[in-house]
């Protein structure tokens, strides 16, 4: 053997050797909707995970809003290019669940290839949102926010107003004072969510036939009912007064307003804390969502809104591992509070909610703990959510009758009975396509 | 008698390949795929699916958020084409007369061309906003109770406005060009035999005008049809209460958000059936009246 074939040799090996060593790490890919500073947040989660292990490389990837993402995911796993794990948002939750065989559902992938899995190790209210009608956990609930009231302290100091209002009898008797001082009482930032969905699980109403749509995709949708259609003549009504400012569709244009004091309570997300505390100038204060005295005594909690993280299937058991490994990770309590005090979204599990009790978080920032207290507050028959199909569009016929019932060009009769016709008529569609 | 027969040669196709492959693998095959899933119930990761013929068409089209996009796309196309085009028309005769500064006020016309629809869409938004917009306040402040996002007449009003802005630049260049192209020496004589500058501008340069014209209807029809788009998405996104859907975005919204493939394409084919039609009634009726 002469030096030369030695150093081919030597080459040769060096080189298998670095391969094989970056090859060892297997990619999991993760599609997910977090942008801006949530996106930045993802990405040192990864990064963290990243360094914390050798045998997996995570690579998140944004795609867009959450329909944006969900629409890739779709086209992904028609062209057999799906990543392993694909964040889908609460109104997408029917389409996902129900093509069978599109994901793995992510007690089984713990149980079967990760360290096993508890679902009592979660808070009640993010439970079974993203489970099956039996209970079984399908996605992981990742960033978990639910609908609380912000207020302005010092707009309610020049109204003389002490508290936060508890209900909506409350809202309404302050309302009046607000006004005098300047302020239009209430915006809101997402009429389905807020003013439909939790509004039935804060007063334990039913809004969907077959368990809120658990049970089976041969549903029909209840909201066409007295206390809804009260709730919304009454906006209606605030509206009318100058009581309530509807500044549009778009999230940020209501929000907006109540970061230039136009409006003095704004109804958001709990993740929304966050920001508000970069862009309010004021000093302000978060309450639980209100609820009608006149129609329960005591209020049941909301569920969560947000997105989870699902496990797509057709990949080999070695990344089904790395995606539970990972899973793992995200779940451990130091991640969790990571992820709460980053972005305001709660704490999935007990352990870390009460980690973040024990560090202190929540005597300097009481304001961080309401969502959770409101996830955890008793629950009732109708608070675990709804597993709707084309409930994107359903959404978009609420917003549309909603809408008209703000601008007068429908009664509160005629826009609840449009939006049961063709909500009922998108249900019936999507139970064709699925079964 | 011997027939002439030129020597055949494959390179001309070479030469058109290029162009036959980009509408074979952009235009044919979606088109051809969008149709065979408008006849299917299919979930939409395609795990299950159906054959159902018409289903997806009457489920879709006979809806009424349908007819209202239907409708509302109809008067909005009408209204964008007829007045991008008026007020280009307009603005490039009198920027044809300007002798004084002239090259200014036509590049300052032209301008606004290089501005994509979403763009446009979103300066409107800024200008429209309920509490920073000046538009908003200037025609609150002029005693018009306007309100965009509620009011269906008012959003309308403002997805037109945005997307006649953005499109009269496109016609004017088109329509100054047309009149630069019109003899000298024609004018001159029809300023000796006419001295009503209305009527020369109707009999003369008008007429002259009549292939630009045409060529910019289509174009501008086409415009309000699809490319409008992305000013309905940065805008209203159809609100408030569909009033300011179009067909196109209704599309969108169906496939694209809400993951219902059949309904989605079904549409599509519909809308193409549309365009389709629109394009031959204007070749054959009203190209006829145009010289060239």
């Amino acid at each position: 053997m002469n030096l030369k074939s030695i150093l081919i040799a030597g080459v040769f090996g060096a080189s298998s050797l670095m391969t094989t060593a970056a090859w060892s790490a297997t990619d999991i890919q993760w599609w997910h909707a977090m942008g801006g500073r949530l996106g930045e947040v993802v990405n040192e989660i990864a990064e963290n995970y990243n360094a914390s292990q050798d045998q997996y490389n995570l690579i998140p990837t944004y795609k867009g809003g959450y329909e944006d993402t969900m629409t890739a995911g779709i086209a992904a796993f028609r062209a057999k290019q799906q990543p392993n794990i694909i964040q889908i948002f609460d109104a997408g939750a029917a389409t996902i669940i129900n093509a069978k065989g599109a994901t793995i559902p992510v007690a089984e992938l713990m149980t079967k290839h990760g360290s096993g899995f508890n679902i009592e190790d979660y808070i009640s209210g993010v439970r079974y949102f993203f489970a099956d009608s039996d209970g079984q956990m399908i996605g992981m609930p990742f960033n978990s926010s639910t609908p609380l009231l912000y207020y302005n302290k010092d707009a309610f100091a020049e109204a003389g107003i002490e508290n936060p209002p508890a209900t909506w009898e409350d809202l309404e008797a302050m309302a009046p004072k607000l006004k005098e001082a300047g302020y239009i009482a209430l915006a809101q930032s997402h009429s389905p969510w807020i003013m439909a969905e939790n509004f039935h699980s804060r007063h334990n109403i039913q809004m969907a036939t077959g368990n809120n749509g658990y049970d089976t995709t041969d549903v029909k949708l209840l909201y066409n009912n007295d206390q809804m259609k009260m709730h919304w003549s009454k906006m209606k009504e605030w509206l009318d007064a100058g009581y309530y400012g509807f500044y549009g569709r778009a999230w940020g244009d209501n929000q907006d307003a109540f970061v230039q004091k136009k409006v003095a309570m704004w109804l958001g997300s709990s993740g929304s804390f966050g920001g508000l505390t970069k862009s309010a100038d004021f000093n302000f204060g978060a309450s639980f969502l209100p609820y009608w005295k006149s129609i329960v005594d005591e209020p049941t909690g909301t569920f969560i809104g947000g997105a989870a993280l699902f496990a797509m299937a057709g990949k080999t058991d070695e990344e089904y591992k790395g995606v539970a490994d990972f899973f793992a990770y995200l779940t451990k309590p130091e991640s969790q509070v990571f992820w709460h005090k980053e972005t305001g979204y709660v704490p999935i599990t007990t352990a870390a909610y009460d980690m973040a009790k024990a560090e202190g978080y929540y005597d300097s920032t009481p304001d961080a703990e309401i969502g959770i207290l409101q996830l955890s507050q008793p629950g009732g028959e109708w608070t675990k959510g709804y597993r709707l199909g084309y409930y994107v569009q359903i959404r978009e016929v609420m917003y549309k009758n909603f809408e008209n019932i703000f601008s007068g060009n429908a009664t509160i009769d005629e826009a609840f009975a449009a939006m049961e016709e063709e909500s009922n008529e998108l249900l019936e569609r999507f139970n064709a396509t699925y079964n | 008698m011997k027939r002439v027969q030129f020597e055949h040669s494959s390179i001309p196709y070479l030469f058109i390949a290029p162009q036959i492959i980009i509408i074979a693998v952009f235009f044919l095959w979606p088109a051809a795929q969008a149709m065979y899933q408008s006849f299917l119930l299919e979930d939409a990761f395609g795990l299950s699916s159906q054959f159902v013929w018409f289903k997806n068409y009457s489920d879709t089209i006979l809806s009424g958020s349908w007819l209202q996009a239907a409708w509302f796309t109809m008067i909005f196309s009408v209204l964008v084409t007829f007045l991008s085009l008026a007020i280009a028309l307009l603005l490039a005769v009198k920027a044809n007369e300007v002798l004084r500064g002239a090259r200014t006020y036509k590049t300052t016309l032209m301008w606004a061309y290089a501005i994509a629809p979403p763009v446009a869409g979103l300066m409107g938004n800024l200008m429209f906003h309920p509490i920073i917009g000046d538009l908003y306040k200037f025609f609150n402040a002029i005693g018009w109770d306007f309100d965009h996002k509620l009011d269906a007449f008012d959003a309308s009003f403002v997805v037109i406005l945005i997307s006649v802005w953005k499109q009269v630049s496109v016609n004017f260049i088109f329509f100054l060009s047309g009149l630069q192209g019109i003899p000298t020496s024609v004018m001159e004589a029809a300023t000796m035999d006419c001295r009503s500058p209305t009527r020369r501008f109707w009999t003369i340069t008008f007429p002259l005008l009549a292939p630009t014209t045409f060529f910019l209807m289509v174009i501008n029809i086409t415009y309000a049809f699809f490319e409008t788009f992305g000013i309905i998405d940065t805008t209203t996104q159809g609100a408030p209460g569909g009033a300011t859907n179009t067909l196109v975005f209704k599309v969108f919204q169906d496939g694209f958000r809400g993951a219902d493939l059949g309904g989605s394409s079904a549409q599509s084919v519909v809308l193409m059936i549309i365009v389709l039609a629109l394009t031959v009634i204007q070749f054959r009726f009203i190209e006829r009246k145009v010289h060239y």
